[in-house]
Protein backbone atom coordinates (compact mmCIF):
# COMPACT_ATOMS: atom_id res chain seq x y z
CA UNK A 1 0.00 0.00 0.00
CA UNK A 2 2.95 2.60 0.55
CA UNK A 3 4.34 2.00 -2.81
CA UNK A 4 1.13 2.40 -4.25
CA UNK A 5 0.85 5.78 -2.87
CA UNK A 6 4.06 6.79 -3.26
CA UNK A 7 4.05 6.22 -6.97
CA UNK A 8 1.03 8.37 -6.85
CA UNK A 9 2.80 10.97 -4.76
CA UNK A 10 5.95 11.17 -7.05
CA UNK A 11 3.52 11.51 -10.22
CA UNK A 12 1.96 14.53 -8.44
CA UNK A 13 5.38 15.77 -7.55
CA UNK A 14 4.19 15.97 -3.92
CA UNK A 15 6.65 14.36 -1.50
CA UNK A 16 4.16 13.98 1.32
CA UNK A 17 2.26 11.03 0.64
CA UNK A 18 -0.46 10.83 3.24
CA UNK A 19 -3.32 13.86 3.32
CA UNK A 20 -4.14 14.74 6.80
CA UNK A 21 -6.92 17.24 7.87
CA UNK A 22 -4.45 19.95 8.26
CA UNK A 23 -3.15 19.54 4.60
CA UNK A 24 -6.38 18.63 2.94
CA UNK A 25 -7.83 21.80 4.43
CA UNK A 26 -4.99 24.34 3.44
CA UNK A 27 -4.55 22.85 -0.47
CA UNK A 28 -8.08 23.96 -0.71
CA UNK A 29 -6.86 27.12 -0.48
CA UNK A 30 -8.01 30.94 1.09
CA UNK A 31 -10.88 30.46 -0.40
CA UNK A 32 -11.75 27.53 1.87
CA UNK A 33 -10.75 29.53 4.93
CA UNK A 34 -12.77 31.97 4.14
CA UNK A 35 -15.96 29.36 3.72
CA UNK A 36 -14.91 27.67 6.84
CA UNK A 37 -14.21 31.35 9.13
CA UNK A 38 -18.14 32.18 7.99
CA UNK A 39 -19.20 29.48 8.52
CA UNK A 40 -18.14 29.93 12.52
CA UNK A 41 -19.44 33.23 12.80
CA UNK A 42 -18.81 34.66 15.89
CA UNK A 43 -16.14 31.69 16.72
CA UNK A 44 -13.34 33.29 19.03
CA UNK A 45 -9.98 34.57 17.12
CA UNK A 46 -7.96 31.10 16.91
CA UNK A 47 -10.66 28.78 16.35
CA UNK A 48 -10.21 28.05 12.78
CA UNK A 49 -6.28 28.00 13.14
CA UNK A 50 -6.91 25.15 16.15
CA UNK A 51 -9.35 23.46 13.85
CA UNK A 52 -6.30 23.35 11.26
CA UNK A 53 -3.91 22.01 13.58
CA UNK A 54 -2.11 18.62 14.48
CA UNK A 55 -3.43 15.92 17.10
CA UNK A 56 -2.25 18.04 20.39
CA UNK A 57 -0.09 15.47 21.60
CA UNK A 58 1.91 15.75 18.40
CA UNK A 59 2.19 19.28 18.64
CA UNK A 60 5.64 21.20 19.30
CA UNK A 61 6.39 22.64 22.26
CA UNK A 62 5.94 26.23 21.12
CA UNK A 63 2.31 25.54 18.98
CA UNK A 64 1.30 24.29 22.41
CA UNK A 65 2.04 27.28 24.11
CA UNK A 66 0.72 29.40 21.32
CA UNK A 67 -2.93 27.58 21.43
CA UNK A 68 -2.82 27.74 25.62
CA UNK A 69 -1.79 31.79 25.11
CA UNK A 70 -4.90 32.14 22.44
CA UNK A 71 -7.37 30.24 25.16
CA UNK A 72 -6.15 31.99 28.12
CA UNK A 73 -7.02 35.09 26.10
CA UNK A 74 -10.41 33.97 24.74
CA UNK A 75 -11.99 32.48 27.87
CA UNK A 76 -9.87 35.84 29.92
CA UNK A 77 -12.18 38.11 27.37
CA UNK A 78 -15.17 35.62 27.87
CA UNK A 79 -15.63 35.91 31.60
CA UNK A 80 -14.01 39.35 32.29
CA UNK A 81 -11.65 37.85 34.59
CA UNK A 82 -7.56 36.49 34.66
CA UNK A 83 -8.33 32.46 33.24
CA UNK A 84 -4.98 30.67 33.13
CA UNK A 85 -4.79 27.36 31.20
CA UNK A 86 -1.97 24.86 31.71
CA UNK A 87 -0.65 21.41 30.15
CA UNK A 88 1.04 20.18 33.12
CA UNK A 89 2.49 16.64 31.76
CA UNK A 90 2.36 13.58 33.94
CA UNK A 91 4.81 13.22 37.12
CA UNK A 92 7.53 10.34 36.50
CA UNK A 93 6.61 7.34 38.00
CA UNK A 94 3.22 8.66 39.28
CA UNK A 95 0.37 6.21 38.75
CA UNK A 96 -2.99 7.49 40.13
CA UNK A 97 -5.44 5.90 42.12
CA UNK A 98 -8.85 6.31 43.86
CA UNK A 99 -10.06 4.76 47.03
CA UNK A 100 -13.89 4.89 48.45
CA UNK A 101 -14.84 3.87 51.64
CA UNK A 102 -18.45 3.17 51.00
CA UNK A 103 -18.52 2.02 54.69
CA UNK A 104 -18.01 5.19 55.02
CA UNK A 105 -19.99 7.42 52.72
CA UNK A 106 -23.35 9.28 53.92
CA UNK A 107 -24.77 10.29 50.46
CA UNK A 108 -24.18 14.03 51.16
CA UNK A 109 -23.60 14.92 47.61
CA UNK A 110 -21.15 17.77 48.91
CA UNK A 111 -18.75 15.63 46.16
CA UNK A 112 -20.84 16.48 43.53
CA UNK A 113 -21.58 20.04 43.70
CA UNK A 114 -17.58 20.72 44.57
CA UNK A 115 -16.50 18.45 41.72
CA UNK A 116 -19.42 21.23 39.38
CA UNK A 117 -17.19 24.21 41.30
CA UNK A 118 -13.79 23.06 40.46
CA UNK A 119 -14.17 21.72 37.04
CA UNK A 120 -16.34 24.19 35.49
CA UNK A 121 -19.33 22.18 34.67
CA UNK A 122 -22.44 23.74 32.78
CA UNK A 123 -24.84 25.15 35.38
CA UNK A 124 -27.38 25.47 32.57
CA UNK A 125 -28.00 22.56 31.22
CA UNK A 126 -26.74 20.51 34.79
CA UNK A 127 -23.59 18.44 33.98
CA UNK A 128 -22.39 16.28 36.72
CA UNK A 129 -19.26 14.26 36.60
CA UNK A 130 -20.43 12.73 40.37
CA UNK A 131 -23.19 10.34 40.35
CA UNK A 132 -24.42 9.12 44.04
CA UNK A 133 -26.42 5.70 43.86
CA UNK A 134 -28.71 5.47 46.62
CA UNK A 135 -29.06 1.30 47.44
CA UNK A 136 -30.53 -0.83 50.16
CA UNK A 137 -28.75 -2.39 52.14
CA UNK A 138 -31.21 -5.65 51.79
CA UNK A 139 -30.27 -5.74 48.42
CA UNK A 140 -26.46 -4.94 48.75
CA UNK A 141 -25.01 -3.51 45.44
CA UNK A 142 -27.40 -3.51 42.37
CA UNK A 143 -27.15 -0.98 39.81
CA UNK A 144 -30.59 -1.86 38.18
CA UNK A 145 -32.18 -0.83 41.28
CA UNK A 146 -30.29 1.75 42.59
CA UNK A 147 -31.18 5.70 42.43
CA UNK A 148 -29.80 9.04 42.06
CA UNK A 149 -32.88 10.98 42.71
CA UNK A 150 -33.28 10.29 46.68
CA UNK A 151 -33.49 13.33 49.06
CA UNK A 152 -34.67 13.00 52.91
CA UNK A 153 -34.15 15.64 55.08
CA UNK A 154 -31.20 13.94 56.68
CA UNK A 155 -28.07 11.34 55.62
CA UNK A 156 -26.91 8.60 56.09
CA UNK A 157 -30.97 6.63 55.97
CA UNK A 158 -30.87 3.67 58.17
CA UNK A 159 -31.82 1.35 55.47
CA UNK A 160 -29.73 2.71 52.67
CA UNK A 161 -26.19 2.98 51.50
CA UNK A 162 -24.04 5.19 49.21
CA UNK A 163 -21.97 4.76 46.15
CA UNK A 164 -20.97 7.71 44.47
CA UNK A 165 -20.13 6.80 40.67
CA UNK A 166 -17.67 8.95 38.55
CA UNK A 167 -15.10 8.13 36.01
CA UNK A 168 -13.12 5.17 36.73
CA UNK A 169 -10.34 5.94 34.90
CA UNK A 170 -9.76 2.08 33.24
CA UNK A 171 -6.83 0.51 32.59
CA UNK A 172 -8.22 -0.81 29.52
CA UNK A 173 -10.69 2.07 28.37
CA UNK A 174 -13.59 1.08 26.45
CA UNK A 175 -14.37 4.96 25.97
CA UNK A 176 -10.82 5.16 24.47
CA UNK A 177 -10.98 2.37 21.93
CA UNK A 178 -14.45 3.39 20.29
CA UNK A 179 -13.25 7.25 19.49
CA UNK A 180 -12.99 7.31 15.47
CA UNK A 181 -10.45 10.63 16.23
CA UNK A 182 -8.70 9.47 18.73
CA UNK A 183 -9.66 12.39 20.57
CA UNK A 184 -9.63 10.63 23.89
CA UNK A 185 -6.50 9.33 25.32
CA UNK A 186 -4.99 7.59 28.49
CA UNK A 187 -2.46 9.72 29.87
CA UNK A 188 1.10 8.11 31.48
CA UNK A 189 -0.19 8.62 34.78
CA UNK A 190 -3.30 6.99 34.18
CA UNK A 191 -5.53 9.44 33.39
CA UNK A 192 -8.24 9.27 30.78
CA UNK A 193 -8.24 12.61 28.97
CA UNK A 194 -10.27 14.24 26.26
CA UNK A 195 -9.04 17.17 23.67
CA UNK A 196 -12.04 19.14 23.40
CA UNK A 197 -10.82 20.88 20.06
CA UNK A 198 -10.81 17.39 18.63
CA UNK A 199 -13.39 15.68 19.88
CA UNK A 200 -16.40 15.94 17.11
CA UNK A 201 -19.06 15.42 19.71
CA UNK A 202 -20.26 11.82 18.08
CA UNK A 203 -20.74 10.29 21.32
CA UNK A 204 -19.39 7.07 20.70
CA UNK A 205 -17.25 6.86 24.08
CA UNK A 206 -20.68 7.60 25.77
CA UNK A 207 -22.42 4.50 25.04
CA UNK A 208 -19.56 2.36 25.12
CA UNK A 209 -18.82 3.48 29.08
CA UNK A 210 -20.09 1.02 31.35
CA UNK A 211 -20.47 3.67 34.05
CA UNK A 212 -22.56 6.40 32.67
CA UNK A 213 -19.21 8.60 33.38
CA UNK A 214 -19.19 10.55 30.03
CA UNK A 215 -21.24 13.80 29.80
CA UNK A 216 -22.45 15.32 26.56
CA UNK A 217 -22.73 19.42 26.02
CA UNK A 218 -26.22 19.56 24.62
CA UNK A 219 -25.75 23.66 24.18
CA UNK A 220 -23.42 26.05 24.98
CA UNK A 221 -22.65 25.19 28.92
CA UNK A 222 -23.23 28.38 30.86
CA UNK A 223 -21.47 29.22 33.73
CA UNK A 224 -21.44 32.84 35.47
CA UNK A 225 -18.13 34.16 35.08
CA UNK A 226 -17.98 34.80 39.13
CA UNK A 227 -18.25 30.97 39.25
CA UNK A 228 -15.58 29.84 36.78
CA UNK A 229 -12.41 28.38 38.60
CA UNK A 230 -9.59 30.41 36.49
CA UNK A 231 -6.85 27.93 37.36
CA UNK A 232 -7.82 25.45 34.41
CA UNK A 233 -6.11 22.26 32.37
CA UNK A 234 -6.05 22.08 28.78
CA UNK A 235 -7.29 18.79 29.06
CA UNK A 236 -8.98 18.78 31.99
CA UNK A 237 -11.31 21.70 33.52
CA UNK A 238 -11.34 24.18 31.09
CA UNK A 239 -14.43 25.69 29.93
CA UNK A 240 -15.84 23.68 26.99
CA UNK A 241 -17.17 24.29 23.90
CA UNK A 242 -20.60 23.34 22.93
CA UNK A 243 -21.23 19.71 21.20
CA UNK A 244 -17.91 17.76 23.32
CA UNK A 245 -18.17 15.32 25.89
CA UNK A 246 -16.46 15.38 28.99
CA UNK A 247 -16.31 13.62 32.31
CA UNK A 248 -13.78 13.29 35.61
CA UNK A 249 -10.06 13.45 34.93
CA UNK A 250 -9.16 13.00 38.79
CA UNK A 251 -8.83 16.52 39.06
CA UNK A 252 -5.79 16.83 36.88
CA UNK A 253 -4.75 20.42 37.17
CA UNK A 254 -4.61 19.19 40.92
CA UNK A 255 -3.07 16.18 41.17
CA UNK A 256 -0.68 16.43 38.68
CA UNK A 257 0.65 19.52 41.35
CA UNK A 258 1.01 17.14 44.00
CA UNK A 259 -2.52 18.04 45.66
CA UNK A 260 -5.41 15.61 46.64
CA UNK A 261 -8.65 16.34 44.20
CA UNK A 262 -11.35 18.27 45.14
CA UNK A 263 -13.58 15.81 45.79
CA UNK A 264 -11.46 14.00 48.71
CA UNK A 265 -11.06 17.32 50.37
CA UNK A 266 -14.37 18.40 50.67
CA UNK A 267 -15.98 14.55 51.55
CA UNK A 268 -17.31 15.53 55.51
CA UNK A 269 -16.75 11.71 56.72
CA UNK A 270 -13.28 11.40 54.48
CA UNK A 271 -14.50 8.38 52.26
CA UNK A 272 -12.28 9.28 49.86
CA UNK A 273 -8.82 8.04 49.16
CA UNK A 274 -6.22 9.32 46.46
CA UNK A 275 -2.88 8.34 45.80
CA UNK A 276 0.05 6.91 43.65
CA UNK A 277 0.02 2.77 42.94
CA UNK A 278 3.71 3.47 42.57
CA UNK A 279 4.81 4.43 45.99
CA UNK A 280 4.36 1.69 48.34
CA UNK A 281 4.08 3.77 50.94
CA UNK A 282 1.35 5.89 49.77
CA UNK A 283 -2.52 5.46 51.43
CA UNK A 284 -3.58 3.84 48.28
CA UNK A 285 -0.60 1.26 48.72
CA UNK A 286 -1.66 0.58 52.17
CA UNK A 287 -5.66 0.57 51.33
CA UNK A 288 -4.96 -2.42 48.47
CA UNK A 289 -2.80 -4.20 50.99
CA UNK A 290 -5.06 -4.21 54.09
CA UNK A 291 -8.89 -3.76 52.79
CA UNK A 292 -11.55 -5.67 51.04
CA UNK A 293 -11.50 -3.68 47.65
CA UNK A 294 -13.83 -4.04 44.71
CA UNK A 295 -14.24 -2.38 41.22
CA UNK A 296 -17.50 -1.87 39.81
CA UNK A 297 -18.36 -4.50 36.49
CA UNK A 298 -15.01 -6.86 37.49
CA UNK A 299 -16.55 -8.97 34.77
CA UNK A 300 -15.78 -6.42 31.37
CA UNK A 301 -11.99 -6.33 32.23
CA UNK A 302 -12.35 -2.68 31.98
CA UNK A 303 -9.77 -2.57 35.19
CA UNK A 304 -10.51 0.55 36.53
CA UNK A 305 -8.48 2.53 38.91
CA UNK A 306 -11.48 3.09 41.16
CA UNK A 307 -11.64 1.22 43.99
CA UNK A 308 -14.24 1.09 46.50
CA UNK A 309 -13.26 -0.60 49.96
CA UNK A 310 -15.60 -0.93 52.97
CA UNK A 311 -13.09 -0.31 55.68
CA UNK A 312 -13.96 -1.48 59.61
CA UNK B 1 -37.14 4.21 32.00
CA UNK B 2 -37.26 8.46 32.11
CA UNK B 3 -40.14 8.77 31.61
CA UNK B 4 -41.93 12.10 30.23
CA UNK B 5 -42.50 15.16 32.81
CA UNK B 6 -45.66 14.36 33.89
CA UNK B 7 -44.61 10.52 35.11
CA UNK B 8 -42.44 12.15 37.70
CA UNK B 9 -44.30 12.93 40.96
CA UNK B 10 -44.09 16.94 41.56
CA UNK B 11 -42.18 16.06 44.71
CA UNK B 12 -39.51 13.12 43.53
CA UNK B 13 -36.79 14.94 43.19
CA UNK B 14 -34.33 15.76 40.57
CA UNK B 15 -37.10 18.18 38.73
CA UNK B 16 -34.73 21.60 39.52
CA UNK B 17 -31.14 21.96 38.52
CA UNK B 18 -29.10 23.74 41.53
CA UNK B 19 -25.71 24.73 40.87
CA UNK B 20 -22.64 25.40 44.15
CA UNK B 21 -23.34 29.08 44.47
CA UNK B 22 -27.03 27.74 46.17
CA UNK B 23 -24.95 26.44 48.66
CA UNK B 24 -22.89 29.83 50.44
CA UNK B 25 -22.43 28.13 54.15
CA UNK B 26 -20.45 25.45 52.64
CA UNK B 27 -16.56 26.12 51.58
CA UNK B 28 -16.35 25.00 48.09
CA UNK B 29 -12.90 26.80 48.29
CA UNK B 30 -10.94 25.33 51.07
CA UNK B 31 -7.83 27.10 52.62
CA UNK B 32 -4.97 25.10 53.14
CA UNK B 33 -3.37 25.33 56.81
CA UNK B 34 -0.52 27.90 56.98
CA UNK B 35 2.09 25.17 57.04
CA UNK B 36 0.93 22.65 54.37
CA UNK B 37 0.12 25.20 52.24
CA UNK B 38 4.00 26.26 52.68
CA UNK B 39 5.34 23.37 52.54
CA UNK B 40 3.78 21.67 49.14
CA UNK B 41 4.75 18.81 47.37
CA UNK B 42 8.08 19.50 48.45
CA UNK B 43 7.21 18.41 52.13
CA UNK B 44 6.90 15.09 51.80
CA UNK B 45 7.15 13.94 55.19
CA UNK B 46 5.00 17.04 56.91
CA UNK B 47 2.09 15.34 58.28
CA UNK B 48 0.54 18.52 60.62
CA UNK B 49 -2.72 17.94 63.07
CA UNK B 50 -5.17 20.51 62.41
CA UNK B 51 -5.88 22.04 66.31
CA UNK B 52 -8.70 20.86 68.21
CA UNK B 53 -10.76 23.21 69.72
CA UNK B 54 -11.54 22.75 73.37
CA UNK B 55 -15.42 22.23 73.88
CA UNK B 56 -14.80 24.36 77.03
CA UNK B 57 -12.19 26.49 74.89
CA UNK B 58 -12.99 29.39 76.95
CA UNK B 59 -12.77 28.10 80.11
CA UNK B 60 -9.62 26.47 79.70
CA UNK B 61 -7.48 25.47 82.18
CA UNK B 62 -10.23 23.66 83.08
CA UNK B 63 -8.25 23.75 86.93
CA UNK B 64 -9.43 27.53 87.27
CA UNK B 65 -12.95 25.72 88.42
CA UNK B 66 -11.83 22.31 89.43
CA UNK B 67 -8.64 23.23 91.42
CA UNK B 68 -10.42 24.10 94.68
CA UNK B 69 -13.47 21.64 93.77
CA UNK B 70 -13.98 18.79 95.97
CA UNK B 71 -13.68 15.68 93.70
CA UNK B 72 -17.03 14.33 93.54
CA UNK B 73 -16.48 10.54 91.97
CA UNK B 74 -20.45 9.88 92.44
CA UNK B 75 -22.59 9.01 89.19
CA UNK B 76 -25.12 11.46 88.70
CA UNK B 77 -27.01 13.92 86.64
CA UNK B 78 -25.16 17.34 86.05
CA UNK B 79 -26.84 20.26 87.05
CA UNK B 80 -24.85 23.61 87.74
CA UNK B 81 -22.39 22.80 84.79
CA UNK B 82 -21.97 20.93 81.57
CA UNK B 83 -25.40 20.13 81.74
CA UNK B 84 -25.54 19.94 77.88
CA UNK B 85 -23.15 17.11 77.70
CA UNK B 86 -25.21 13.72 77.14
CA UNK B 87 -23.52 10.94 76.95
CA UNK B 88 -24.08 7.75 74.42
CA UNK B 89 -20.97 6.33 73.96
CA UNK B 90 -20.76 2.24 74.40
CA UNK B 91 -22.15 1.08 77.89
CA UNK B 92 -24.45 2.77 79.82
CA UNK B 93 -21.80 2.94 82.53
CA UNK B 94 -19.90 4.87 80.91
CA UNK B 95 -18.63 8.18 83.00
CA UNK B 96 -17.00 11.12 83.22
CA UNK B 97 -13.69 9.62 84.92
CA UNK B 98 -13.46 6.85 82.14
CA UNK B 99 -11.46 9.49 80.43
CA UNK B 100 -11.40 12.64 82.47
CA UNK B 101 -8.71 12.59 85.23
CA UNK B 102 -10.46 13.57 89.00
CA UNK B 103 -6.86 14.88 90.06
CA UNK B 104 -6.00 17.04 87.34
CA UNK B 105 -8.45 17.64 85.09
CA UNK B 106 -6.50 19.63 82.95
CA UNK B 107 -5.20 16.32 81.32
CA UNK B 108 -6.95 12.93 80.08
CA UNK B 109 -5.73 9.76 81.58
CA UNK B 110 -5.17 6.18 79.77
CA UNK B 111 -6.48 3.22 81.29
CA UNK B 112 -2.83 1.98 82.59
CA UNK B 113 -2.57 5.51 84.26
CA UNK B 114 -0.76 7.86 81.96
CA UNK B 115 -1.81 11.22 81.54
CA UNK B 116 -2.06 13.03 78.42
CA UNK B 117 -2.85 16.36 76.76
CA UNK B 118 -5.90 16.93 75.50
CA UNK B 119 -4.43 17.14 71.85
CA UNK B 120 -3.47 14.02 72.40
CA UNK B 121 -7.12 12.74 72.70
CA UNK B 122 -6.73 10.13 69.72
CA UNK B 123 -4.31 7.97 71.71
CA UNK B 124 -7.37 7.85 74.53
CA UNK B 125 -9.65 6.95 71.45
CA UNK B 126 -7.18 4.47 70.12
CA UNK B 127 -7.61 2.43 73.71
CA UNK B 128 -10.60 0.34 72.29
CA UNK B 129 -10.82 1.21 68.70
CA UNK B 130 -7.28 -0.11 67.91
CA UNK B 131 -8.35 -0.58 64.10
CA UNK B 132 -9.97 2.39 63.71
CA UNK B 133 -6.98 4.15 64.95
CA UNK B 134 -4.86 2.40 62.78
CA UNK B 135 -6.20 2.86 59.97
CA UNK B 136 -6.41 6.83 60.75
CA UNK B 137 -2.75 6.51 61.06
CA UNK B 138 -2.31 5.49 57.72
CA UNK B 139 -4.87 7.99 56.19
CA UNK B 140 -7.03 5.95 55.71
CA UNK B 141 -9.90 6.76 58.58
CA UNK B 142 -10.64 10.59 58.25
CA UNK B 143 -10.03 13.59 56.01
CA UNK B 144 -6.81 14.70 54.69
CA UNK B 145 -5.86 17.49 53.03
CA UNK B 146 -3.39 19.16 50.90
CA UNK B 147 -0.82 17.18 49.23
CA UNK B 148 -0.79 13.93 48.11
CA UNK B 149 3.15 13.64 47.78
CA UNK B 150 3.65 15.98 50.02
CA UNK B 151 2.44 18.52 52.99
CA UNK B 152 -0.61 17.49 54.41
CA UNK B 153 -2.91 18.05 57.36
CA UNK B 154 -5.28 15.83 59.12
CA UNK B 155 -7.77 15.97 61.83
CA UNK B 156 -7.73 14.56 65.41
CA UNK B 157 -10.96 11.88 66.56
CA UNK B 158 -12.77 14.85 68.25
CA UNK B 159 -12.72 17.23 64.85
CA UNK B 160 -16.03 14.88 63.72
CA UNK B 161 -16.98 12.85 66.50
CA UNK B 162 -18.36 14.18 69.79
CA UNK B 163 -16.36 12.38 72.46
CA UNK B 164 -19.51 12.07 74.42
CA UNK B 165 -22.07 10.89 71.94
CA UNK B 166 -19.49 9.41 68.91
CA UNK B 167 -22.10 8.51 66.41
CA UNK B 168 -21.49 10.81 63.20
CA UNK B 169 -24.72 12.97 62.98
CA UNK B 170 -27.15 12.60 60.04
CA UNK B 171 -26.60 15.46 57.90
CA UNK B 172 -28.79 17.52 54.56
CA UNK B 173 -28.03 16.16 51.78
CA UNK B 174 -27.28 18.99 48.93
CA UNK B 175 -29.95 18.17 46.22
CA UNK B 176 -30.46 15.21 43.44
CA UNK B 177 -28.78 16.07 39.95
CA UNK B 178 -31.75 17.28 37.09
CA UNK B 179 -33.95 14.12 35.67
CA UNK B 180 -33.17 14.23 31.67
CA UNK B 181 -36.56 15.43 30.96
CA UNK B 182 -36.24 18.35 33.10
CA UNK B 183 -33.31 19.32 30.78
CA UNK B 184 -35.76 20.11 28.32
CA UNK B 185 -36.02 23.75 28.73
CA UNK B 186 -32.48 24.03 28.22
CA UNK B 187 -32.07 22.06 24.94
CA UNK B 188 -35.13 24.34 23.94
CA UNK B 189 -32.79 27.27 24.21
CA UNK B 190 -30.33 25.66 22.32
CA UNK B 191 -32.33 24.68 19.28
CA UNK B 192 -33.29 28.58 19.49
CA UNK B 193 -30.02 29.71 18.46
Amino acid sequence: MSDASHDHGSRNERPEPSVDRRSLLISTGLTAMAAVSASVAGAAPGFVERLLRERFTELSPQRKAEILDQLELEYSQRYGREVSVENTPPMDGVEFAYGLDIARCVGCRRCVYACVHENNQSRDPQIHWIRVLRMEKEHGIELAESTAYYEPAKVPEPDAFYLPVACQQCRHPACVKVCPVKATWKDADGIVVIDYDWCIGCRCCMSACPYGARHFNWSEPAIPSEEINPKTHYLGNRPRPKGVVEKCTFCLHRTREGRYPACVEICPVGARKFGNLLDESSEMRYLLREKRVFVLKEELNTQPRFYYFYAT
Amino acid sequence: MHGGVGHVASDAGGTKAFSPADFPDIEFDRELLPEVAEGGAADAEGVYRVRQPLAYEDYFPCSDCHGDMEVNLERRQLEEMHDDIVLDHGPKERWCFDCHNPDDRDRLRLVNGTLIEFDQSYRLCGQCHGTIFRDWREGIHGRREGYWNGAKSYLLCAHCHNPHAPRFPGIEPLPPPVRPQFLHAAAQGSHDE
